[in-house]
């Protein structure tokens, strides 16, 4: 099993170098020079070079993306350290450590997407046994044709809507955003219940969506084993109903959503990024919108860097949990 | 008795001349399948829309009345004071300053503006060929027409520069239902290209190509979206950004579709019949036509219909964060800009019309790719009630 988690976390550290290749190749194919959002005519040409020469920016892409590796910090030890040192580099845009500002907006994101799958998983899950057990009588077709509706509503077509609603005509909620603006006069409950407010839109709108998919993927998982012979003997020698179906059915029909769970890992990252830029929720999805933008590179790719471990990791720990609760799947 | 009844229908209805071929056979099923059809209808009346989409709309996507400016969508009267018509009628506008300054538009009920099927309006090509001032309906002018008075037919309101959202929607309309079939296409042939290269060369070729998919596809696809946007520059003129946002989304898209072409390749390649064909002397060009492609071809429909939502949604998402089609132009993404400032948005909520369209045609796809799944599925037993 170790030998098998460590040759994983190999193959996937070389497939992540080359993620970033690729994502530092379309970077520099963008035209324009980056940092030159925020240059004015009254600044020197002096001051300019300076900056380039500070961020690196006048040398050759190649050694660009060397040294935000963090290569050129092992071969001299005066060159700016880099990932494999464990800094993220500095951001162009911001003036600061890329790792200050990704942990300023981290945490938005990341209580946005937990929330949200918490809900989901708790709700899509008994739903899709409840549609299953009662498969093409009214509830099933009531869940599917919901389902339906979820999969196809546009996330930013139904958070304006909400926001119409509850927001601009019956003005319970907040027009979007984080906080409001007399949030720190709150208190801590006060604030808390303003952080809650501000949530309840885009939280509704993802759990939304995502539910379609996983009541979906539930029910057809449930209606498939309980088509297997082991659930006909269990109801031949009369067990109850119930015990048939949560003792014998679902921990069958649970095991194929354990690898779904590893995507959702990798979701918390960027999964609600253009919700957050639709609603001006001010998390990663503005932020690497506002990098791009600036064409702040060691802010971009330090946010697909993150991105992509976080789905090799959803990914690898998936598999590893299938393993724990699947004694018929081994990695040996 | 029952038992003389329970002959086998088969046995009756013996198969007269071939048999129905396998697509046949999906044909029937589709025919069946209840939402597969209903999104199959929906569908084709939104592509209607995108045929006859100027020949519909009232007005040209561009022409504005900036005194409509927000304007409710107009109320269309069969009655009034003077009496009831057959012939319904709309009532002109004036604009008027209030004690505060404020422009205010008020409907003058005293004349009435009758809509006129097939009438003259707007200049446009009918069906891209035809010129023709002839569109579907319009309203007839008022007496005093001229710089203050404004007869209109808004049947979802106006935008911000007081053009007629419903018109735009038509108009609108050629991008979003075209984007996800050029964008598919465009994946398809793609991922056939290194799916089936990948796939049939093997060794050393494959390993690179399969890396290369996994690393596209382990960058966030939102964000790598986002990314490839910014290769192209901000100014450009809308066919350019059009194509640009295919591409944009088709090099999204194809690492998914590739990689499983290319496990369907392999496993096709090593079945039994494909080696018996090969043992029978047939030459390689015919057995990958006739025995390998229609094996894949189920799965590729059904993931290509599938897959065009992304495209309408991404498409949509762009130009909504200003990225994407660029006004004038109308797109349904773009449209829904202006409903971006929610405080006001209760002062004009119809601008979140363009929004039910994407909604539409997302649902659309899906309900098509739905049915198209339960029709070319082999293991389904057709004609059984399951």
């Amino acid at each position: 099993m170790r030998a098998y988690i460590i040759r994983r976390l190999f193959f996937a550290s070389i497939l992540i170098l080359l993620s970033t290749v690729v994502s530092f190749a379309i970077l520099k194919l963008s035209p324009g020079k980056a940092g030159r959002e925020d240059i004015n005519p009254r600044m020197s040409q002096e001051y300019v070079l300076q900056q380039e020469r500070l961020f690196g920016l006048n040398r050759s892409p190649v050694t660009q993306y060397f040294t935000w590796l963090g290569v050129m910090h092992c071969v001299k030890a005066e060159e700016p350290r880099g990932i494999l040192q464990g800094d993220l580099g500095l951001s162009i845009k911001y003036k600061q450590p890329v790792s200050t500002v990704i942990v300023s907006r981290l945490p938005a994101t990341l209580w946005l997407n937990v929330i949200t799958i918490l809900f989901t998983w708790f709700v899509a899950i008994p739903l899709g046994i409840w549609a299953a057990v009662r498969q093409y009588r009214w509830p099933d077709k009531l869940l599917s044709g919901m389902s339906f509706t979820g999969m196809s509503m546009p996330s930013f077509f139904m958070a304006l809507i909400l926001l119409w609603i509850f927001a601009s005509h019956l003005q319970w909620l907040p027009p979007g955003g984080l906080r409001s603006l007399d949030h720190s006069e709150l208190g801590f409950w006060g604030g808390m219940l303003d952080f809650a407010k501000h949530l309840i839109v885009p939280v509704v709108v993802l759990t939304f969506g995502a539910l379609a998919g996983l009541q979906r993927i539930t029910r057809g998982n449930m209606l498939e084993v309980l088509r297997e012979q082991y659930i006909t003997t269990a109801r031949a020698k009369g067990l109850s109903e119930s015990r048939v179906i949560y003792k014998h059915a679902l921990r069958n029909a649970i095991n194929p959503l354990v690898t779904i769970l590893g995507f959702e890992f990798a979701g918390l990252f960027g999964g609600a990024a253009l919700l957050e830029n639709v609603i001006n929720y001010p998390g990663m999805g503005q932020l690497i919108l506002e990098a791009l933008r600036a064409k702040d590179q060691s802010l971009v790719m330090s946010t697909f860097l993150i991105g992509s471990v976080m789905l090799v990791l959803g990914n690898l720990f998936a598999e590893l949990l299938l393993a724990w609760v699947d004694p018929r799947v081994s990695y040996a | 008795m029952p038992e003389a009844t329970a002959i086998p229908p088969i046995l009756e209805v013996a198969p007269k001349g071939r048999p129905d071929s396998p697509m046949s056979i999906a044909y029937r099923a589709f025919r069946r399948h209840r939402i597969g059809m209903l999104g199959f209808w929906l569908l084709m009346a939104l592509y209607l829309l995108v045929i006859l989409g100027d020949f519909i709309a009232p007005y040209d996507p561009d022409n504005q009345v900036r005194e409509l400016q927000w304007s409710p969508p107009t109320g269309i009267h069969f009655s009034d004071a003077a009496g009831t018509s057959i012939r319904p009628f709309v009532y002109p506008y004036r604009n008027e300053i209030d004690e505060n300054f404020n422009v205010k538009q008020v409907q003058d009920r005293t004349q009435r503006c009758y809509v006129r099927f097939f009438t003259q309006g707007d200049e446009h090509r009918f069906l891209g060929i035809l010129p023709t001032k002839v569109r579907l309906f319009g309203v007839d002018k008022p007496v005093n027409a001229g710089t203050e008075n404004f007869a209109r037919i808004y049947l979802m309101g106006a935008d911000i520069s007081g053009r007629d959202i419903f018109s735009r929607i038509c108009y609108g309309s050629r991008i979003s239902m075209t984007i996800g079939l050029i964008g598919s296409s465009l994946v398809l042939v793609i991922g056939l290209l290194i799916g089936g290269i990948s796939g049939y060369v093997g060794g050393m070729t494959d390993n690179i190509l399969q890396r290369l998919c996994e690393a596209v596809m382990l960058l966030p696809g939102f964000y790598l979206l986002l990314m490839l946007r910014f290769v192209f520059p901000s100014d450009m003129d809308s066919v350019t950004v059009y194509f640009a946002v295919v591409t944009i989304l088709a090099l999204v898209g194809w690492p998914g579709l590739a990689r499983v072409i290319r496990g369907m390749v392999l496993s096709i390649r090593g079945r039994d019949y494909i080696q018996a064909a090969r043992a029978v002397g047939i030459s390689p060009l015919p057995i990958i036509i006739r025995h390998v492609l229609p094996n894949t071809m189920g799965y590729v429909i059904v993931s290509v219909t599938l897959s065009i939502p992304g495209y309408i949604l991404g498409e949509s998402a762009l130009s909504l964060l200003g990225l994407g089609i660029m006004e004038p132009t109308p797109s349904w993404g773009n449209m829904l800009q202006n409903a971006m400032d929610i405080v006001e948005l209760d002062q004009h909520p119809w601008v979140l019309w363009p929004g039910l369209f994407i909604f539409l045609a997302v649902m659309g796809f899906n309900m098509v790719g739905d049915g198209l799944r339960d029709a070319l599925d082999p293991k389904q037993v057709h004609g059984a009630k399951q």
